[in-house]
């Protein structure tokens, strides 16, 4: 669906900005953001070990070999979600929170303890929605549960600020009918549009090989996840991808060569 | 003479559904109680109910009581009280503590209870997201954003969204058969008043995605158009 995608492209394009940025995995037992960020290979403390008290947090974080004010907080294979205990999570969302600009929390799937604990210190959430119905149900839900079960909706401060990014989208789908549209999917979530991730292979080949594909440069996701995190950021973007691609004249004669 | 502590009885008002016994051994009444909480379960769960007997000839023993109140728990349903009973019943249902309660249709004549005044209706601003529900007690809901499929909206009065109705709207929960449902643009999965409901594979397509009213006419649910523009 493109959560984890999405946190390591944010991250990634947060921290090319200047902005001291920690990616840190929620997903315990089924932890992928090492992979896709490239770091397995590094990974010997984990989230779990600095909760319970077996190692300290900077023994747990990883420095991004590529981009310099990027680490990664990973998680544990071997454990399962009830290990995350909420006075450790505080701790350490309270320690992160003072040492990096940025604190990117990757969500599991689903609305149980894990994806309620990566949830709750949030003080923006980007939902991350496919243009197909169940997609966009799931993420109502998601929604809801961010308005009634985060901390700022526990404590009545102001309002976890909500993003919504469409990913996988394929106009050309869109056209046919075999998928919902942009405006379709805005009615449906009323909530104001962060990006449009068009459906690319770059995206496959980017998590296969541990790089963020904001960093690929040919890649048209990596460009529209760059979009995103400039408009989240608050710069202004024009929305790109929602329209199928036209192809020129020119093109058509002399390929991609001539590009 | 002023009191500094608080008292421990104090007034207190309640709005409770009534169950209607006409034979508390009738095999159709668990079921019927069961179709109709399972349409609503987070809405009737535990819920505290009056007994109506003015139909019911018998329950005159206490182990006639106890029967109906397993009944009800099966259906997570909490009897505490029993309404328009004769003076055996009353002698019955007081030996396994239910309460007699002043019903608001009593055989007896009684004086005219002073008027409640409306109470005002809940407005809700945000969408109602998919999963969420809300339920207004002794009044009516007015919603001001879209309704998401998998929302639940439940009022004892009336319903009105003004906005994309995609969700389930149940009116008249307690039982008030005039209540009505109001969309801006209908497209309800389930709708109910006073207990019927509709769901919308059952609604007629031409009803669906325009302005409705949904109305409790003959003792069934009709689909009636919105309202004229200008």
């Amino acid at each position: 669906m493109g959560k984890t995608t999405t946190s390591a492209a944010f991250a990634a394009g947060l921290a090319l900005r200047g902005h001291k940025t920690v990616v840190i995995d929620f997903d315990v037992g089924l932890r992928n953001l090492d992979l896709v960020m490239g770091c397995e290979r590094r990974v010997v403390f984990d989230f779990i070990n600095v909760i319970n008290g077996d190692a300290t947090l900077n023994q747990a974080l990883i420095r991004d070999k590529r981009i310099d004010s990027l680490y990664i907080f990973p998680t544990s294979q071997t454990r399962d979600k009830e290990a995350l205990k909420r006075e450790g999570v505080d701790w350490v969302m309270r320690e992160l929170r003072n040492d990096f600009e940025y604190v990117i929390c990757d969500s599991p799937a689903g609305i149980e303890h894990g994806a309620l604990t990566a949830l709750y210190h949030a003080d923006a959430a980007i939902i991350v929605t496919n243009p197909e119905v169940s997609s966009v149900r799931d993420s109502d839900r998601i929604i809801g549960i961010l308005a009634a079960r985060s901390r700022r909706a526990e404590k009545r401060e102001s309002p976890v600020e909500e993003h919504l990014l469409l990913t996988r989208y394929s106009p050309e789908r869109v056209k046919k009918g075999e998928m919902l549209s942009v405006d379709d999917v805005k009615e449906i979530l009323s909530l104001p549009l962060l990006g449009i991730i068009p459906e690319s292979p770059t995206v496959l080949r980017a998590s296969n090989t541990g790089i963020p594909v904001i960093l690929d440069a040919e890649s048209p996701a990596g460009r529209a996840y760059e979009d995103a995190v400039a408009r989240f950021v608050g710069e202004q973007r024009e929305m790109r991808f929602s329209l199928p691609e036209r192809r020129s004249f020119l093109r058509g004669w002399f390929g991609r060569a001539a590009t | 003479m002023t009191a500094t502590t608080a008292s421990r009885v104090q007034g207190g008002i309640f709005t409770l559904m009534v169950v209607r016994i006409a034979d508390p051994y009738d095999p159709a009444l668990g079921r019927e109680l069961e179709e109709q909480v399972a349409l609503s379960p987070g809405f009737f769960a535990d819920a505290p109910v009056v007994l109506d007997l003015r139909d019911c000839p018998g329950c005159m023993s206490a182990d006639d009581f106890t029967a109906l109140r397993q009944l009800l728990r099966r259906c997570r349903l909490t009897p505490v009280g029993v309404q328009n009973a004769s003076a055996m019943q009353l002698r019955a249902a007081k030996a396994v503590d239910l309460a007699a309660v002043k019903g608001t249709q009593a055989k007896s004549p009684r004086r005219a209870a002073p008027p409640e005044s409306a109470p005002r209706p809940q407005v809700v601003t945000q969408p109602v997201r998919s999963g969420a529900q809300i339920y207004v007690r002794g009044g009516d809901l007015v919603v001001v954003a879209p309704v998401s499929a998998g929302a639940e909206l439940i009022a004892d009065g009336h319903i009105h969204v003004y906005g994309a109705l995609r969700g389930r709207a149940i009116a008249g929960a307690a039982g008030d058969r005039d209540a009505r449902i109001f969309a801006q643009r209908f497209e309800a999965e389930l709708v109910s008043i006073a207990g019927r409901y509709l769901v919308n594979d059952a609604i007629a397509p031409e009803h669906l995605g325009g302005a409705a009213q949904v109305a409790l006419i003959d003792d069934r649910l009709a689909i009636l158009p919105g309202w004229s523009k200008g």
